[in-house]
Formats: structure tokens, sequence, C-alpha cells
């Protein structure tokens, strides 16, 4: 089965959860055998892993006739795609589009970020899409996240294949209910013309069918997996000399993680114990306003803010935490609990996150509810056989969360769209 | 000729009310009152009362033919006296018919014939003697929490001088054996032991009102056929539950207790009687003897004391509450005494099982928790709380050894102190009659003559110098003072 995917990142090169979801599922579908996935992003690095899916650039992707020979082609774009692929595209350009500012190959530049004139951006990505779509064979389109779904319908409309959806995130979720008009129309648009919708959880679930009226048996739920994590990071171990329980927060410091609940609980806790230190890992337009509160309420010799941690520096955090923390106010799923399972630290999440849903082995508070976060907390750092069992229960849950099973979901479910 | 062993359990734990790391050291009070009051009175309404009702007009009705036994725990006593009295006296009107038999357990509910053999013992008596108290009968069969059994527990049981125990049908121990008989333990041969018939119990406690079930609805006339339908020599069918299955499990809607009542009358008519475990003990020999290595029990699938014991979780919790056993039995106040069964009860346990399947479902079916390490939490912060409380009437550093020796001082000095004021007050008394008032009485303070009598008493001089030296240290029990403010 061929399916043409559109996202807007794809590892290494990540800004957030979306990236790492697009990357697990197609892996994971690639792992179930007989799928040829064609995986399209604003701007590869040449970096991207490949086995599994061929990544087309829409900054690679010609939307205007140039006449250029194979080794131009090849020392502009070569380590990113195949050149002889830059000229089977060229054969599709449907329209003039010399009147855009296009490049020397006449392809539109894209930032592949979440730059300032984004909306612009995600216009350009759907007329890329026009190009690619008439180039590539599919049976079916999947788009991932609010994004690609103008380029998802665009080529829908070309080819004339089912389109799916993959909501990982809706404006209801970044926004805490303030959603941005046009935000929502892209999202409701892109819901109107799929075949069929895929959320990450039954809370994103809901909002689909809910928020944006949409009829229940279009909407599916396939919930996020995680990727196994190498023997490099799993024997990271915590900093020697340490003496006293860390209790980490990691992500973006902002309203939609709920920082200020994990603060709050904080200080409960550091009341009444001694031996315990609070990290809160991220950046985010709320940080200043956390250490003035960490300040206001007398634990800041105990609270830690380290700014936005990256890469390895990520698994070191939570090889040297005791408890992770994820208070988020809404989360469609929220994948950094599970890492922080795998790396067998026991974990604390809200209810109104979408990984709770799947998860047995972590304590589960509400978000606003700081006194049962903080008695969560004293628990696990008090009581070791909480300790261990979270962590050693937690590890082997979280082991049975593959993306294979997500995919082998995902590919039943284009079986059935296909064969309408 | 066949007889139906019946016997029902009541047993309602003291509820953990939301206990906070805050309140450790600050609040000794555990319990959520309200939640206990509110379920005993509702299970009581609607199951308890009406089945004693119904069991006392069936006793009346079968001209005593109809016998059943009970075993009631100390701590659902205890509810049962203070929110629903008339419960008692029903109950005591119902032995008073002489067709009911009490067993005998732990008072709490504990597990303490897997963790603390003194403790155990100790409970039963409690338990056996609160059944006298209220009831006027002496428990001659016993039946453990749960019905948890092994080997280890029958030479107990034994040894404690009962002549059966009750226990479940585990197909692990079983085999291909029938539990329609009465056996003997492997470790106490003496003791009999009855086996719950789980198919033929759970019918009634579990399938009774569930319409997808292939025998529904069951109706007692069907029911004795089955019981009938049994081989020859299977004679026995001990028929075990709780007593909620009785208008709670198995609503009064279902029609249950008219099945119940309508059992005399079909067992009649295929002469099966019915008889208390006693009766049966006395009137069958034992086929065999069953050799339990391991603990059994009758809840979930494998019939084992996971439910109570299967993580680290419980595993923890249990060891902390019994590591400091010893020392509760050496306290003397008696609100540490009253909290210390209460822990023990072992539902605390139960709801921090972390069984997710469907077997487990049961587990969170009656938690007042929303997870298990929710349960967890509260349990040991309660019991972090009650250990303080215990190091605070005797320190850790003492051990327990050095700690019974003062004790036992201190409580021989006290003897003494009391005895010797008794023989000054008898001299005092003496001199006044014999001096005809010469004497003035109130001159003497009542300590001198104290001292001065000593030399002549001293009886034990070894004794004198050992008990000087803990006269310092008995800060620790003096602290009782401070801690009894707080009732």
């Amino acid at each position: 089965m061929k399916a043409l995917m559109f996202g807007w990142e794809f590892p290494p090169h990540i800004l957030g959860g979306l990236g790492t979801a697009s990357y697990g599922l197609t892996k994971g579908m690639w792992e179930n055998g007989d799928m040829d996935i064609t995986f399209v992003i604003p701007k590869p690095w040449g970096d991207e892993p490949k086995e599994f899916a061929n990544i087309i650039g829409a900054n690679c992707t010609p939307v205007a006739w140039r006449d250029v020979n194979m080794d131009y082609v090849q020392s502009r774009i070569g380590k990113v795609m195949d050149p002889q692929f830059y000229f089977d595209l060229r054969n599709h350009i449907y329209g003039d589009f010399n009147y855009m500012s296009t490049n020397d190959l006449g392809c539109i530049e894209f930032s592949g970020r979440y730059p300032e004139n984004l909306l612009e951006e995600i216009n350009n990505y759907s007329i890329v899409a026009g190009v690619i779509a008439r180039t590539v064979d599919c049976d079916i389109i999947h788009s991932h996240d609010w994004l690609t779904y103008p380029a998802g319908i665009h080529a829908k409309q070309v080819t004339g294949k089912p389109l799916v959806i993959h909501v990982h995130a809706t404006d209801f979720d970044r926004s805490r209910g303030n959603v941005n008009p046009t935000v929502f129309s892209i999202e409701k648009d892109g819901m109107n013309n799929a075949d069929h919708i895929i959320t990450v959880s039954n809370l994103t679930r809901r909002t689909v069918i809910e928020k944006y009226g949409i009829s229940p048996d279009k909407v599916t739920t396939v919930h996020n997996a995680v990727e196994p994590l190498n023997e490099e990071l799993l024997n990271l171990e915590a900093p020697p000399g340490k003496t006293s329980k860390v209790i980490t927060f990691l992500g973006r410091i902002t309203m939609q993680k709920g920082p200020e609940y994990f603060v709050e609980a904080a200080a409960q806790v550091l009341h009444k114990v001694n031996n315990a230190q609070f990290v809160m890992a991220g950046s985010g337009d709320m940080m200043d306003k956390m250490i003035r509160l960490a300040a206001k309420r007398d634990i800041a010799d105990r609270f830690h803010f380290t700014g936005f941690l990256k890469g390895k520096q990520v698994y070191e955090m939570l090889a040297a935490s005791d408890v992770y923390i994820m208070p988020s106010v809404s989360e469609p799923f929220g994948i950094s609990p599970l890492e922080a399972m795998q790396m067998g630290v026991p974990s604390i999440i809200s209810k109104q996150s979408g990984c709770a849903e799947i998860l047995d082995n972590v304590i589960k508070i509400d978000y606003w509810d700081t006194n049962a976060m903080a008695d969560a907390i004293y628990s696990i750092i008090k009581y070791p056989a909480m300790y261990n069992e979270l962590r050693e229960q937690g590890l082997a849950e979280v082991n049975q969360i593959t993306w294979d099973k997500a995919g082998a979901k995902v590919i039943n479910l284009y079986r059935n769209l296909i064969n309408r | 000729m066949k007889a139906i062993c019946f016997y029902f359990q009541i047993h309602q734990p003291f509820r953990l009310k939301h206990y906070r790391f805050f309140d450790i050291g600050n609040d000794h009070y555990y319990y959520d009152d309200f939640a206990d009051d509110d379920i005993i009175t509702r299970i009581a309404q609607r199951s308890y009362l009406p089945a004693n009702e119904m069991l006392l007009d069936m006793i009346k009705e079968n001209g005593k033919k109809f016998k059943v036994a009970f075993s009631i725990s100390g701590t659902a006593l205890e509810q049962l006296e203070q929110y629903v009295p008339e419960f008692i006296d029903s109950m005591k009107e119902l032995a008073a018919t002489g067709c009911v038999e009490f067993l005998s357990e732990t008072y709490a509910h504990s597990l303490s014939s897997l963790y603390d053999p003194d403790e155990f013992v100790a409970q039963v008596k409690a338990h056996d003697a609160k059944i006298f108290q209220l009831f006027g009968q002496k428990p001659k069969v016993f039946r453990n929490t749960e019905l948890i059994y092994d080997d280890d527990i029958a030479s107990m049981v034994y040894s404690m001088g009962f002549k059966a125990a009750i226990t479940a049908d585990a197909k692990h121990v079983l085999g291909w054996r029938s539990p329609n008989f009465l056996y003997s333990s492997a470790s106490a041969p003496k003791l009999k032991l009855l086996l719950k018939n789980g198919k033929l119990s759970d019918d009634i406690s579990f399938r009774f009102s569930n319409p997808e079930w292939a025998s529904y609805p069951l109706t007692a006339d069907k029911y004795i056929h089955w019981i009938n339908e049994l081989p020859q020599e299977e004679q026995l069918v001990n028929l075990f539950m709780n007593y909620d299955a009785l208008g709670e499990l198995q609503p009064r809607e279902s029609g249950i207790f008219e099945f119940i009542k309508a059992l005399p009358r079909f067992a009649a008519e295929s002469d099966i009687e019915f008889w208390t475990p006693s009766e049966v003990v006395s009137k069958f020999k034992p086929v065999a003897e069953l050799a339990v290595p391991y603990p059994m029990s009758w809840t979930d699938e494998a019939r084992d004391t996971s439910a109570w014991l299967g993580n680290t979780l419980q595993q923890e919790a249990v060891r902390k509450l019994y590591s400091i056993g010893e020392r509760v039995r050496l306290c003397t106040d008696r609100r540490i005494k009253q909290d210390w069964n209460y822990l023990q009860a072992s539902d605390h346990f139960f709801y921090m099982s972390t069984k997710h399947n469907d077997d487990g479902s049961v587990h969170s079916h009656y938690s007042p928790y929303d997870s298990p390490y929710t349960a967890f939490t509260n349990y040991m912060n309660v019991l972090s709380d009650f250990m303080t409380r215990v190091e605070e009437q005797y320190p850790a550093s003492i051990d327990n050894e050095e700690l019974n020796s003062l004790l036992l001082t201190i409580r021989n000095q006290e003897q003494e102190i009391e005895k010797l004021h008794r023989e000054v007050e008898m001299m005092r008394n003496n001199i006044v009659k014999d001096t005809t008032g010469d004497f003035p009485i109130d001159e003497p303070e009542p300590a001198a003559p104290a001292v001065e009598e000593k030399p002549v008493e001293k009886k034990k001089p070894a004794k004198k110098p050992a008990a000087k030296k803990p006269a310092a240290k008995k800060a620790p029990a003096k602290k009782k003072a401070p801690a009894k403010k707080e009732k």
C-alpha cells in the first residue's frame, strides 16, 4: 500500500512532540510490512532517517520551470533528495507560479519552523503539495496536524484518493479555549474534507466531535507510543554525590503545561521535607513568572530552573530524577511521561492528558489538585516500595506501548477506507 | 442423605480518611466515620436486617431444622454496635434459637496469621471473647480472614483448641478431589477441614441475578436438584458467602430472599438437611488429609493471597505494620491498641492491589480510593503517624528484650509499692489503736514511714539496685500522660 504523508517536522530536527510522533508512526507502519510511505516535510536537512520512508522536501520541489542540468541540481540538493526526482517533479508543474518568490531551482523557500508568516508558509506548502500529488503514485493521503491539512485537501482534490487527517493537537489545547479563528477554520476545513480523522487520545476525539461538530463515526483514536531508548541513554546514571531527591518538570513553561501547579505543590512538599529539590526544565513565556512565584513561596533555594534542554540533556535530567511530573492543563497526548517511565522515573500526570487513558502505573491527579500532587510526591520520595513499584511496573508497562501496534491500527484503517 | 452447611461472613473495616502528609505528627484520628456509618447502615438496611428476619422466620417455620453459621469480624461488630444496634439485638434473637453457630476468626479480619503468630493468637482470643460477650457462645470452628489457610495456620489453630477450620476449594490444592467431603489437615491431623463448594456458593452470591448466565433464572427447585444430582457419596455441600450477597450483591428485587426461603421445603423433599459446621464435624469422618504448603484463600481466580500481598506496595505496607507488632503489644495505651487493630484489617491491603485484569476489577469496586497508589500513600501516611506514636511510648533505641525486662521491673515495683502502701496503712491503723491517740498521726509524712518500713519489709534486696537504675528510664512510660491528653 502506498501512502503519501504530509508532515511538518521529522527527527532529528524537531521542535515538539509532532516530529517524534510522526516519525514513530511512520516507522511503526513500516515495521508491519508492505507499506510504501512518502513523507513530505517543509525543509529536510539531509540527515533524516530514510530507510522506512521516502522523504521529500517541499523546498526542493519546483513550482516554476527552471532550465537546470543534473549536475547543478546534484550540487544544490543532492544531499537531501535524489536529483532525478527533481526532474520528475518538474514535469508535473501544474500552473504558473512565477509570480511567487522562487529560487534558482523554481522552489519556494521554507523555514520548517513556526515563523511569524506561518499562514503564508502553510499556503505555500499546499501549492507544493499539488506538484507532489501529481508526481507520486499513492493509495491514500495522510496529513499530520493542522499545518498540513490544506496540503492534504489539495492532494485529495488532485488524486481523488481518500484523505486521513491526524489530529495531534487542536487549537483548544494550545489556547485554553481562546481559539484563533483562522486556525480554527483551517482545522475545521481539514476535518470536513477528511474521509477519516485519527486523534491521539479520546480526549482529543471528544474535542473534535464536540467543538468541531464532526460525526463520531468518522473519528478514531490511535494512541501514540514510544520508541525504545538506546543503550547509551538507558545506562545514564544519576550524578555521583546526589544526596537529595529530585522532582522534575520537563516541558515548555507555558499556560498549557500548568507550571504554576508544580510550584505550588513544591512549596507544600518543601515545607515538610528537607532533602528534596525541584527542577523546572524548559523555557517559555511563563518562566519569569514562575521564578517570581518560587521566590514568593520562599522555596527558591531548592527550586531550580535549567532553561531549555535538548537531546541527551533531557535524558541526563531524567536519569537524575526521582519523580517526573506533567501537570498539563490540557494535553492531547503527552509523550514525555512515557519517556520518563522508559528511564525508570516514577511519573505523576494530570488526568487532563491523553496519555492518562493508556497508562496504569502512574499517579493520575487533576492538574489543579496541588494537594494530591504534593501527597503523591511525598509518597514516592518517602516510601521506597512506592518508588520501586512505580519504577518497575512503569518500565514494564511502557515497554509494551510500541509504535508497530499503533501502525497496525492505522494500516487497518487505511484498508477500510480504500475498500469502501 | 445429604447435608448443606451454610456459613455467612460479615465484615466491615474502619476506612481511613484522607490523611495527608501534613497530618503526620499532628492528627491522630485516622478514620472516615461518615463513610463507615453510611456504608454499614445502607448494607444493614438492604441486607443484614431483612436477611436476619428471613432466617428467623425460616428457623421458626422449619422447626429448627434450618441452621446456619456466622462469622462476624470484631471491627464489624463494633460498627454494628455503634451504628446499627438493632442488628445486634436481632442477632441475639437468632443466637437464642440454638440454630445459629458463631465461628471464630481474627478480631480485625487481619493477615496476622501469615506474619505474626503472637498477634494472631491474641486476636482470635479477643474475637472469641467478644462473641461470647454478645451472643454467649464459645466458637469451636475457626475461619481465617478470607479463608486464608495453610499448614502452619492449621497447626496454630489446632493448638488453640479448635476442632475444625473452614477454607476454600483451591484447584491447585484439591486437584481431582471434590470439596464435598470432610477433610483433615496434614500438619494437624485432628483438625478437620470444611471446604467451600465454590461453584454452588458463587451461583448464589455472584451469578444469581445475572440474566446472561446460562442457568438464569435460578430457582430453589433447580438448585436443590443440582445438589441431589451430586454423586451418592458426596454428602456435604458447604455454601460459604458474604452475608451481603443477600440483598446487596443480589438485590432484593432479584428474588434472592424468596429463593433462600424456599430452599428448606425442596431440601426436605429430597432428604437434604441443614447442618452447622460443628454438627458436620461431629457427624462426618474425614476422608483424607490435605497438605497445603502455600497459603490459599477464596479470592480471585488464583485462590491465593496475591489480592493482599501481590505487589511490592502491599508487601512493604504489611511488613512495616507487623515490624512494630511486638512493641504495640507492650503498650498499654488503649487508643494505640485500638488503632493497631483497625490498621490491620486486610481491606487496606486489598485496596492497594494493582491487578488490572478482570479478576482485579472487583478490587476497585470495593475500594474507596481511585487508584492503588493513592491507597498506599494514604495508608503509609497513617502508618507513619502511628509508628511515631508507638515510638513516643517506647523509643526504638531500646530493643524489645531490654524493654520487656524494664517494663517487668516497673510493674513489679508498682506492685511492691502498692503492697507496701497497704502495709503502712494497716500498721498505721494498728498504731492508732495501740497507742490510744497519743501519737500524732498527721506528723509523719506518708513517704517517711514508707522509707522506714522498707528495710524491714525488704525481702528481695537483690531486686532493689536493679530497680533503681531503670527508675530514671521510667520517663518513657510516664510519657503516657501527655499522650492521653489528646483524647
